[in-house]
This record gives structure tokens, sequence and C-alpha cells, in this order.
């Protein structure tokens, strides 16, 4: 990837991006009480007399909430703090009851790690960029405000009151709206393998603040802003590009960049400055007097360290060294953990129904999967999690591909038909007569009538026009109606045409 | 450490105290006493010693991540979260409009 860099009128500016991610931790019950956390309930019924911050309730952090961040740092080779403690931001706002955020500011639970990108997946020799990650800390999310259900009021929902946060800080490692992408794009994939966050951002799960200052190429870091609450990867991109260019048109006119906290409009893709903020910077930080310091055993490190699954980076090198994938399918394949489970479901069966070992298999099976059975899946407007066809039912279509029951081609109608009906490959292929002829004498017919009809093709072909063997194949497959071996076909085609 | 006029403000300010100019005046003195007291602290020798976070030799008590495993900290208790508040409307608390 070129360096991305700004054409201002006074010359070349370059981006300086930093990542502040909250991701949700995934939990049945919030951080510091026992009420539940499932997105969508009726507002206010997931609220304890804790986290609506009645006096004299007190916090007991929930260990799963613990759990998960410690695996998200191991998951992302961090250094794990077996020390760290609680403290209280205070501030004030409508959606936080307690009048202070529940966070860790001095003693983060997992300090210094990192995250490889790669940098154009289009185009391995791009190479990849290793992101610094400065910090997790966990923390407790705010409720919800509305403001456009009644004239004079706002209402408050506190059922995400309380909900655990991982706060993942990058290092200002960024340098282009891409990077950026990438960046957020691998976190969310391996926070959705770690299983610590189901990484769902429509529905708030992962958000991000976006750090971006500009500054000339080798220079110091220029003064940054802050825009807040960024809930896509599209929109942090467009509100990096946004942002950087607003600051180079206000450092080109003359200007300073004023560090604030500013807000990203989806509708037009532009940031604006969040005034009302402005003087609200001064946090009061202090250690929670509530929460004693938080010290984890070598024993819970441990259990965090072997609960960890097969990560996105071994597991697509595994796939591409081990299985024999192309670097293309073996991306698809892993870019999610849902994907990724569903095809080693499918070479599992596969490899037991056709008695090989997975890497005999693997192959066909990424195939099948990513050309045959995500488009038809398109095409119904479907994705894995809702495919009609399980891996074991795709496995007993690919086992009959593989003996040579069926034909490829025969098995795309096959697979339509087992959408359409629910039905099992050979019960399909049994009831519509699809089995593939290996019969020589029938093919030998077919083929003879083929050349008998199509004389003057035969005398271009013979005289050098050797392109014309695809057109005979193509009329033996169908006076067979697609039932010929192929290989039979080209072999005794080959033979006739001599 | 002492605090003037001027940080008295901010702190009332950032705690969103209403302070009148007497009262603030009057506080100066106040708090830069207690703080004056709390200084003496400094005083005792503490190399070697390490750092106390509790007063009693104990450790932080997690709980499991169960859905009201406890009824005085679970959830399901709309009507009892929402019975202080001086207006609640269809599950809400309603606040005056708060709108970046």
């Amino acid at each position: 990837m070129s360096s991305y860099r700004i054409q201002g009128a006074t010359g070349e500016w370059e981006v300086v991006i930093g990542l502040e991610v909250h991701a949700q931790i995934t939990t049945q019950a919030k951080l510091f009480s026992g009420s539940a956390t499932a997105f969508g309930a009726e507002p206010n019924t997931q609220v304890s007399l804790v986290d609506a911050a009645m006096p004299g309730m007190l916090p007991v952090p929930n260990r799963e909430c613990i759990r998960q961040a410690v695996r998200t740092g191991m998951a992302i080779d961090a250094q794990i703090n077996k020390w760290s403690r609680f403290d209280r931001k205070n501030y004030f706002y409508a959606d936080l009851p307690q009048g202070y955020q529940i966070s860790q500011l001095y003693h983060p639970l997992v300090g210094e790690g990192q995250i490889e990108i790669v940098l154009d997946e289009k185009n391995p020799e791009a190479g990849t960029k290793v992101i610094g990650i400065e910090r997790i800390h966990v923390e407790q999310d705010a409720g919800k405000l509305m403001h456009d259900q009644h004239p004079t009021m706002s209402y408050v929902d506190l059922n995400r009151s309380g909900v655990a946060l991982m706060e993942i800080v990058s290092r200002p490692d960024m340098r282009s709206p891409a990077e950026a992408g990438a960046y957020l794009t691998k976190l969310r994939q391996i926070l959705r393998y770690v299983g610590s966050c189901d990484g769902n951002m429509d529905q708030g799960s992962m958000r991000a603040d976006v750090n971006v200052s500009v500054r000339r190429p080798g220079e110091e870091f220029g003064t940054r802003t802050e825009t807040k609450n960024v809930n896509s990867v599209r929109f942090v991109m467009a509100a990096i590009e946004h942002e950087a260019s607003r600051q180079v048109d206000v450092l080109e006119a003359g200007g300073k960049i004023v560090q604030e906290t500013r807000l990203f409009d989806p509708g037009t893709g532009t940031t604006r400055s969040m005034r009302s903020k402005e003087d609200a910077h001064d946090y009061r930080y202090f250690p929670d007097p509530d929460l004693l310091p938080l010290e984890l055993s070598d024993a819970f490190l441990e259990e965090c360290r072997a609960s960890l699954p097969e990560l996105p980076d071994a597991k697509r090198a595994r796939y591409t060294e081990t299985l024999g994938l192309s670097a293309y399918n073996a991306a698809v394949l892993t870019a999610d953990v849902d994907t990724a489970a569903w095809f080693e479901t499918l070479i599992t069966a596969s490899a037991a129904k056709q008695g090989k070992d997975e890497a005999a298999v693997a192959k066909q099976a990424a195939n099948w999967l990513t050309s045959e059975l995500f488009g038809a899946l398109n095409k119904l407007g479907k994705g894995l999690e809702d495919s009609p066809v399980s891996p074991e039912a795709a496995a007993e279509l690919l086992s009959l591909v593989g003996d040579g029951t069926i034909s490829g081609s025969i098995a795309k109608q096959v697979l339509e038909k087992m959408l359409e009906t629910g039905d099992g490959a050979a019960a399909i292929v049994e009831r519509e007569g699809l089995k593939q002829t290996t019969d020589t004498g029938a093919i030998e017919a077919a083929v003879d009538a083929v050349l008998a009809a199509n004389a003057d093709k035969v005398e271009q072909y013979r005289g050098g026009k050797e392109a014309l063997f695809g057109f005979f194949v193509g009329q033996t497959m169908k006076a067979m109606a697609g039932k010929g071996n192929p290989q039979l076909v080209n072999q005794v085609l080959k033979a006739k045409l001599g | 450490m002492s605090v003037n006029t001027a940080d008295v403000a901010k702190i009332a300010s950032l705690a969103r105290i209403k302070v009148s100019e007497a009262q603030l005046e009057a506080m100066v003195p106040e708090l830069n006493g207690i703080l004056a007291w709390v200084e003496q602290l400094g005083e005792v020798d503490v190399t070697g010693v390490t750092p106390m976070t509790a007063v009693i030799p104990n450790t932080l008590r997690l709980r499991d991540d169960v859905v009201n495993a406890d009824p005085l900290t679970g959830g399901d208790i709309r009507d009892a979260v929402l019975a202080n508040a001086p207006v609640a409307e269809h599950g809400f608390f309603g606040v005056p409009k708060v709108i970046e």
C-alpha cells in the first residue's frame, strides 16, 4: 500500500490515527450486579438497585467479565496485570446515575499488546503491519437517553447501565483510513473468536472513539481531536477522512486545531464539535473505595490461557499450510469464527464419509463452500448461520461428487433442490435419476450422434480449429442431460476425433 | 498543598454544587485547614512499608455470572427502581431534555 497522504494547498500531510474501542463483554449478568445484559429488553427491566445507584448498594465484580478481558489480552499477546484496581471517573450526565463511572485509569487489567493487520487483503504483496495496543481496561457502560419521545423531556433507560465493557486502546500507529478499518475488522474478528464480545456493531456492542491528528510527514504529532462513538467500520473510515481533511483546511488557513471531542454524523459523513463537554475533562479520578484491588491467581490465568481457541492468524496459516487451501479461501473461511466452525464441521463430516483425511477433502470443501454455497445463499438472501443445508448434508453431496456418482455441474442442480426441499443429496440424485453415466457404450453412442450431426465442425476441428473440442464436450453433455462422466466423455471424444 | 478561591470555585462547579461568593471566601481557609491536617501524615516515615489498600487483610470477592442470583442485586424490579423518580413515564425516567 502506498503511503496515504492528504494533498493540501501547501503540500502533503500525513494522518495519525489511534482508536479507543469499547467492546461489550459477552456475559449473562452485569459487571457489578446480577441484572441481565440481553439486548432489546423493555426499558429499565434489567436494572438492579446497584445499577440505579441507590444509596448503600455495593459493587461486586462478575468473575466472567474479568476472565473474558484477560482472555482477550492473552489473544493479543498482551501483558496481564495480576494486580489491577478500579477507579472512579467523575462526571454528571443523565445516563450515569452514580455520578461516576467505575473504570481503571491507573492500574488497568491488561497492558501492552499488539495486533497484526494485513494491509491489503486483495494484494498479498502489500504485507502486514503491527498495531500496538496500549492497554485494555474494564469499565461500566452508561444508560441510554432518548430525546425524541417527549417535547420537553429526555427519557432514560438504564438497562445498559453497568454492563461490562472492555476499553481497548491502540497506539497512534495507524496512518490511513484503510489501516484503521483493517485494525477494527481484525480486532472484531479476534474478539469473536475469543468469545469475549459478539462484535454486533449495529447493536452497539462495539463502538470506537477515533483520535485523529495530521502532520507534515516525519514531523512531530499534531494536536488531535477525538470523535466519539462511531459504530461501524465504514463510519470510522469516513470520520477519519473527513476529520483529517478538516484539520488540514484549518491549519492551511493559518488556524490551530483545538483538542476537543467531536461527534460523527453518519447522514452527512462529517464531524462536529461537542462544545458542552469542553470543560468536563477534569474527571477527578480516584481509586474506588468500594472495591479492593483485583488480584488474580496463577490458576485463574492458566485456565484463561488453556481455554483460548485457535486464533485467526494461526487458523489461517494452518488452512494454507496443512490443509493446502489457497490464500484467498483461507482468508474468506477464517474471516469469521462461525464460518470457520461451519467449514471445520464440513471437512470432518466429509472426511468421515469419503474415508479420507481432512487435508484430502479440504480443498474440494473450501471451493464448494466459497463458490457454490455462498453464491446460492446469497441469492436466497441468507447467511451461513441460517443455511437450510447443514454441514453434514453438504458432506453427503460432496461425497457423491468425490466418488464420481455425480458430476460437479449436476452437484449444482442437486444443491438447488436441497435448498428448495431440505431433502438429502443421495435421495435427490436417486429420485431425479441424476447419477453420472460411466457406461462407455452409452457415452460412445452419444458422441457418435454429436459428431454425425456436426460433420462440418468435425472437419474444421481436424483442420486445426482445436478450440471446437469444448463445443463437442458441451453438445455431448447436453445430449446426456449432464450425466456423462466428464473424464470419460473427454476420453471418448479425443479417441474418436483422433 | 493549598487551594485559593478560584480552585474552590472550580471544584464546586465540577461537583455541580452552587456556592455563593461569600461561602467561597469562607470555604478557602476551611479546606486549607483540612488539607494541612491530612498533610501531617506526610511526616510519618514509611520507607520500606508496602502501600496499604485496606485496613483489614482482605481480598476482592468476585461473583458468578448468574442473572438475578441474589434478588437484592438483581433486575426485574422496574417499579422499585422508578419509585423515587420525580417523573417516570412508559417505564423510563423522565429528565429535563439534554441534547448534545
